[in-house]
């Protein structure tokens, strides 16, 4: 369960100066007269500062929550006996995606949970309180499973929450754990109907021979209840592990991408999907190449991407042919000799592909950079960042340590001009790709309280370790940020670090 | 850990194969790295969880880097895949066979080696390994017979292998994670067995007595043997204690 614990958030009696930098004190992208630089979405985010807005923790309690939904209330009752001083492996955040006009925030973890925050409304008696985000509806969406065929576990963490756009007063989000996506509807009731006159005072239905008048019920106005109602659920369709789901342009199919198989569905249909893409061998021995993410064109409805474990991407249109196994675009970058060793291909594997909301570039995560394509070149990306080049040398260890596999994600902000992804020791990476600045911050509990500015990291490789720089042996590499999430239209970001959910956000004036 | 995982060039790598049979250098070798990556990847390879289906993109990829290490060895000609051996051996009779089939080697490279001379180098502190090379067998006179194995045969012998294992992630069931551990013991270095966790019995060969000898192509492969020996225990040690 998330909380937004009350100590976090700024109270409305405070008033904070730190709106305003102090005089004579300089960002480190400050331009050199010493005025901080702009901030606004349209400059990008690799300039300005950034605030923490409020840390969400995973509380191992469930009393805390107002429990009015009807769904599953029973087994998150049951699941009360959680250690209070630590968080347990299920309250690990697994995925983050705010909603199409950034109101609403999901998070899934390990546990099968789903949490969805809401911005609190801007208000002016606590114009401070504009940007934070509180709980929402909480809801169990997946179970643990077992294969009986093959006598395994299906796990219940979350890979995937993706939401459709609104078309109604209730929102919709698709949610995925390794084999089952489910559709999910998230909609209030502030309205109870009242004055039934069919059932006495215990609940007991009338005997219909006593009841002698014609009462119609009133609704009359109750507390706001967040019920979230399983509308699909779409079973069957994967041997593999589910790893992407992808809403289409057109509102009425998405898809779901395992290692080896991607299907289209249509919402509304739910014992059927059309397989599009399929790379298992007829041989099984001759399997070299998974697929590991994939993504439908925020435009165009026939176009998709998917990336693969080799570091390629595929473009396929649906238009060509029913099974898109043969691609229209392939896009490639050549291996660089000079830094070629065992661990090349490893490291190469894309963990995240995601279009740009221009629908003209695609961004992709491998382990050690990110990169930017531009769909109209297929032999190279336009633009490579390094996230954390310093563990090139440590590539062995990783590989020892199994941290050589993590996959991290990467988003885009609102207007492509910056891109974020995670790294080790809670850091994560912010690139400007105008001014071509990067930033390292770091989410965590020491560092950062609440409305303080996040002060910049330095990784230090080699040479003299400067004060407040930290060396690469001191990271720690239990600490990751895999998954996090930008607004899409402001500079508010959403950090998952193993059960704490941090939202920061551009810093105002 | 190791230093960075370059490929060196050819010059490197033979004037390596010559100062590691001197004894364990501070920094190990590149053909020890290798041999210790490849040691490791299999193990990976075979320590799946047992509950949950194992990751098949991380198995993927630990496989393709399992290949690469093998194609190289291959070219290099320090390959050696052992033959299937059958269930019941004493683990002692196994390790001396591969004694027996590393001096043999040497034998065959003109090197005669004193007794148990480079042996304890290689086997470390403490090892059980050394009580057994002091006593030498004869070289088999049908060794030749097994070294005409051709890098072919082993690569596909390793290809079956490694099909093998995908078939076993597809298709898990509990037995088969008895037959993956139960073999562990006594077969670890036979990659056969390793990597398919059943042991399948070969037809008997003209050296019954002993494991396959791989070919023997340069005169560097008796060091990587020690390494390997080296390897082999560190390995022993810890399939032991799972």
């Amino acid at each position: 369960m998330l909380l937004s614990l009350p100590a976090l958030h700024l109270q409305t009696s405070e008033h904070h100066p730190l709106f305003q930098l102090p005089h004579g004190r300089l960002g480190p992208w400050c331009s050199p007269s010493g005025s901080p630089a702009p901030l606004s979405c349209e400059t990008g985010c690799g300039e300005g500062s950034w605030i923490l807005v409020c840390r969400l923790l995973v509380p191992t309690q469930v009393s805390l929550l107002s429990m009015e939904e009807d769904i599953d209330t029973r087994k998150i009752n049951n699941s009360f006996l959680r250690d209070h001083s630590y968080a347990t492996e299920a309250d690990i955040i697994s995925t983050v995606e705010f909603n199409h006009t950034g109101e609403l925030l999901a998070t899934g973890d390990k546990g099968g949970r789903v949490v969805i925050f809401q911005r609190e409304q801007e208000s002016k008696n606590q114009v401070h309180r504009r940007g934070e985000y509180n709980v929402y509806s909480t809801f169990q969406s997946h179970e643990p499973e077992f294969d009986y065929l093959k006598s395994l576990e299906i796990e219940e963490k979350i890979n995937k929450i993706r939401w459709l756009p609104q078309q109604n007063a209730a929102y919709f989000l698709l949610s995925t754990n390794d084999k089952t996506v489910k559709l999910w509807k998230v909609s209030e009731r502030d309205k109870r109907p009242e004055g039934y006159n069919l059932k006495d005072e215990e609940g007991r239905l009338r005997d219909p021979a006593t009841i002698t008048t014609l009462r119609v019920p009133v609704l009359r106005p109750m507390d706001l209840m967040v019920e979230a109602t399983p509308r699909r659920v779409f079973a069957n369709a994967h041997t593999y592990h589910i790893n992407s789901i992808s809403v289409n342009s057109d509102y009425e199919t998405y898809m779901s991408a395992d290692d080896l198989r991607i299907n289209l569905w249509n919402f509304e249909i739910t014992n059927q999907s059309f397989n599009i893409v399929d790379i298992k061998p007829a041989n099984m021995e001759e399997l070299t190449e998974v697929i590991t993410a994939a993504e439908f064109h925020p435009h165009h409805c026939n176009t998709f991407v998917y990336s693969s474990s080799k570091g390629t991407i595929r473009l396929c249109d649906m238009r060509a042919s029913a099974l898109c196994d043969r691609h229209t675009k392939f896009f490639e970058e050549p291996e660089d000799p000079s830094n070629r060793s065992f661990f090349s291909e490893i490291i190469s594997s894309i963990s995240d592909v995601k279009f740009s909301h221009s629908g003209r570039y695609i961004m992709t995560r491998d382990y050690l950079t990110v990169k930017v394509w531009d769909l109209n070149m297929e032999n190279r990306p336009i633009e490579t960042y390094q996230v954390h080049d310093y563990l090139r040398s440590k590539l062995c260890s990783l590989y020892e340590n199994d941290c050589i596999f993590d996959k991290f994600e990467c988003v885009w902000n609102g207007s492509d001009s910056v891109i974020m992804t995670g790294s080790y020791n809670n850091f994560f990476r912010m690139f400007d790709r105008n001014t071509k600045r990067d930033v390292t911050l770091e989410a965590s509990r020491e560092n950062s309280k609440p409305r303080a500015i996040l002060k910049p990291r330095k990784v230090c490789v080699g040479g003299k370790r400067r004060k407040d720089e930290i060396s690469v042996d001191s990271l720690d590499f239990s600490k990751k940020i895999l998954h996090t999430a930008w607004h899409p239209s402001e500079n508010i970001i959403a950090v998952a670090a193993t059960n704490n959910l941090y939202i920061f956000q551009d810093k105002v004036n | 850990m190791f230093a960075r995982g370059l490929k060196r060039k050819c010059a490197d790598h033979e004037e390596d194969m010559g100062g590691a049979l001197a004894g364990f250098r501070a920094v190990p070798s590149y053909s020890l790295q290798r041999q210790s990556l490849l040691d490791m990847s299999l193990v990976k390879l075979q320590l799946c969880h047992m509950l949950v289906e194992p990751n098949l993109c991380r198995s993927v990829l630990i496989a393709n880097t399992v290949r690469q290490i093998q194609e190289e060895m291959t070219q290099d000609g320090t390959w050696r895949v052992a033959a299937p051996q059958s269930t019941g051996r004493a683990p002692l009779d196994r390790l001396v066979s591969t004694e027996i089939l590393c001096r043999s080697m040497r034998e065959q490279d003109g090197v005669h080696p004193a007794p148990g001379m480079g042996d304890d180098h290689v086997l470390g502190p403490g090892s059980e390994l050394s009580t057994v090379t002091s006593a030498q067998t004869p070289r088999d006179p049908q060794n030749s017979v097994w070294e005409m194995d051709s890098p072919r045969e082993n690569r596909g012998n390793f290809q079956k292998s490694l099909d093998q294992i995908f078939e076993t992630l597809e298709t898990r069931n509990p037995s088969s994670a008895e037959e993956l551990f139960s073999d562990m013991d006594s077969s670890y270095y036979d990659l056969d067995t390793v990597l398919t966790g059943v042991v399948s019995r070969a037809e008997p060969g003209p050296c019954d007595g002993l494991q396959g000898l791989p070919p023997v192509a340069t005169p560097a492969s008796s060091s990587s043997c020690k390494s390997d020996l080296g390897e082999l225990d560190h390995v022993m040690e810890i399939l032991v204690e799972t």
